[in-house]
């Protein structure tokens, strides 16, 4: 089977900053590094690889650096990689980002199966594999914790929930998101990583897609970003304690007399 | 430091320290303390192809020597000495082989080695047999297309977890030194067993046993080399092997230097951070000289060897030697540093301390390699013609 795995480079958390001033992320002299949940991503499509063959295939939309993020899994084992990068796709919001990864994975030719992280650690959208399904127009599922292969076309996937999990099967071609619970990602390998160093990665931009300008990029969104603030800090919040049908009476009181804070 | 490393030995280190840091430092407390055989990390060794670093590529490996082999060493031991030493042990057990071999036997042992599909060990001390070698007391003795062996190689490691050991027993008694010869045996062979596992001050999660060998036959081509260079193999194999040993040492001390320096930095006494006292500054200040200076002799000698030098004895006893006392120095230091916490074993350092020890005296007591060191020095000025007078 062929998989691909998309992947974003964010900056790392950990060196983050907001700046007071403008409520906005502080970019500069902060490294980047490959979206902390892409890993497990990475981990599904080798695991999936490994055992019902086939090859996994990487592909980030970003700027020219972003190949470093595409090496960086290649050592790990991922066979190939492409880099969808042109000055037209910056400002992507999630509709244009997925349109453009939608065709890319088109253009790789038949592809069975595409993973993502749950969610990038940056925007936190949780959007551009859906996003991707629907511009496939594919089935998704999300939050897989464990992907099995079944009667050779479908996927079984078992998909975390805050209760538990659901077992949920789809016809392949489809898209899939995963979470940590897919299993730690695997070490770098001396032999992949040398061979990482030296791969060839095709870059693809607007041109290679068939996609025009006015598709993709900040053009191509729909959405906008006007205003990134820190959210005002809750109002006072009161615990109701004791048993239950107590607390029901407590909350019941409150609720009638209109004085839940916060509403 | 830059030590001009080559684009694959920067690989190697990057990948070792990245297994080290998030494979093998958040559980070598909990192996030290449970003491179990570190499998799964193996396993991850496996995977990223560190097993075959110091191999040829023909039997599987990528071609480095011991340079590579001390490069991933040193960062694993930066965060547990017992899993280096797991994993130094196999390179040790497959030397005689890649040295001595016939092409069958490199075939054969050495692919699965470099792969990390199997584990190799080493065995030559006995009760009565380890700094003198000569003591040797296991016997060999040839029956038609085999050898049966007889006797028990005490404190060896990765003993009962390896499939592949390399073991030096007596063909002929008669000839001391001369009448020993070195054999492969496999795990499962006939009359092949283990005694109990040793209970150890440090180094707790690395398998130390006896090998038991109670008429145990083994095919005639099972020998390495000819009969008789038992000895020569060992004493050969030692001169590649010990710069693994030094590199223990560097990463031992390398990791006893982070914490300590850590720590000097945050504690706060009398005001300030412990750091800011000389009495402190300057043990951290000889600590990272002589954990340097340990580093600069482990290169310097891996890469002699590499070069394919033969007179390479002295300096590997150096580069054994030097890091490895240098190691216990290390640690007591940090264990002083830290104070009570030191001590505790809640914090890392006494574990250190105690692992510490063992790099004095395995693969060679540091006695015995000083003996090596002035023994080379009388050969070499004897040789020399000129007065330095």
């Amino acid at each position: 089977m062929h998989i691909v795995v998309c992947i974003k480079q964010v900056p790392d958390a950990k060196n983050v900053r907001i700046d007071p001033e403008t409520n906005t992320l502080v970019r500069q002299g902060v490294d980047s590094i490959v979206n902390p949940h892409d890993w497990y991503a990475v981990e599904a499509a080798l695991l999936l690889r490994d055992e019902y063959g086939g090859k996994a295939t990487v592909m980030t939309m970003g700027p020219p650096q972003a190949e470093e993020a595409l090496r960086e899994t290649l050592a790990l084992g991922v066979d190939e990689a492409v880099l969808l990068s042109d000055r037209a796709f910056a400002g992507a919001d999630t509709w244009a980002t997925s349109l453009t990864l939608a065709r890319a994975v088109e253009k790789l030719g038949p592809v069975d199966l595409v993973i993502c992280g749950k969610q990038a650690i940056d925007g936190d959208t949780a959007q551009v594999g859906p996003g991707l399904a629907a511009h496939l127009d594919q089935p998704y599922t999300t939050y897989g914790r464990r992907l099995e292969l079944v009667d050779g076309d479908q996927l079984r996937v078992e998909r975390l929930t805050d209760f538990g999990y659901e077992v949920v099967q789809m016809a392949l071609p489809a898209v899939v998101t995963v979470v940590r619970e897919i299993g730690d990602p695997r070490m770098p390998g001396l032999k992949h990583k040398m061979r990482a160093k030296k791969l060839e990665i095709p870059t693809w931009g607007a041109a290679d897609l068939d996609l025009n300008p006015e598709e993709v990029g900040l053009q191509g969104s729909f959405t906008q970003v006007v205003k990134v603030f820190s959210p005002p800090p809750r109002s006072d919040r009161e615990m109701i304690t004791g048993e239950v049908e107590e607390q029901a009476e407590k909350l019941f009181k409150l609720l009638r007399a209109g004085k839940v804070p916060g509403l | 430091m830059d030590y001009f490393l080559t684009e694959e030995q920067q690989m190697i280190r990057e990948i070792a320290a990245k297994i080290a840091t998030e494979k093998v430092r958040p559980v070598r407390a909990e192996l030290d303390e449970s003491e179990e055989f570190p499998w799964d990390i193996m396993k991850i060794l496996a995977q990223s192809d560190l097993f075959g670093i110091y191999l040829p590529e023909e039997y599987g490996g990528s071609g480095g020597g011991v340079l590579e082999n001390c490069l991933a060493i040193e960062e694993m031991g930066r965060a547990c000495i017992s899993v280096a030493t797991t994993f130094a042990a196999s390179g040790l057990g497959a030397y005689p082989i890649l040295l001595y071999g016939s092409e069958e036997q490199k075939q054969k042992y050495l692919s699965p080695i470099a792969s990390g599909e199997k584990l190799a060990a080493f065995g030559v001390t006995e009760a009565n047999a380890g700094s003198d070698a000569g003591g040797i007391q296991s016997t060999a003795k040839r029956d038609g297309d085999h050898y049966v062996l007889n006797g028990t190689k005490q404190w060896i490691t990765n003993a009962g977890e390896a499939e592949i050991y390399t073991v030096v027993a007596m063909t002929d008694r008669t000839k001391g030194a001369r009448g020993a010869s070195a054999f492969v045996v496999e795990k499962g062979d006939p009359g092949f067993s283990f005694g109990k596992k040793e209970k150890k001050m440090g180094l707790r999660a690395s398998a130390t046993r006896e090998l038991l060998f109670n008429d145990c036959r083994i095919p005639a081509d099972r020998l390495i080399g000819r009969e008789g260079t038992g000895f020569i193999i060992t004493m050969k194999t030692f001169d590649v092997s010990r710069p693994g040993i030094g590199a223990l040492g560097v990463g031992l001390s390398q990791g006893a230097l982070d914490i300590s320096v850590e720590y000097a930095r945050k504690r706060v006494q009398f005001g300030k951070p412990i750091i800011a006292f000389q009495a402190v500054q300057h043990m951290l200040a000889d600590m990272a000289t002589e954990t340097e200076a340990s580093r600069v002799l482990v290169y310097a000698a891996a890469r002699y060897i590499d070069s394919g030098a033969k007179d390479i004895s002295k300096i590997s006893a150096i580069s054994k030697l030097y890091p490895t006392d240098v190691a216990m120095r290390v640690t007591t230091n940090a264990v002083q540093v830290l104070g009570g916490y030191g001590y505790m074993r809640d914090y890392p350092v006494e574990k250190m301390m105690r692992d510490a020890k063992i790099l004095q005296i395995y693969e060679g007591t540091n006695q015995i390699q000083r003996n090596i060191i002035g023994q080379e020095l009388n050969k070499e000025y004897g040789r020399m013609k000129e007065t330095f007078f």
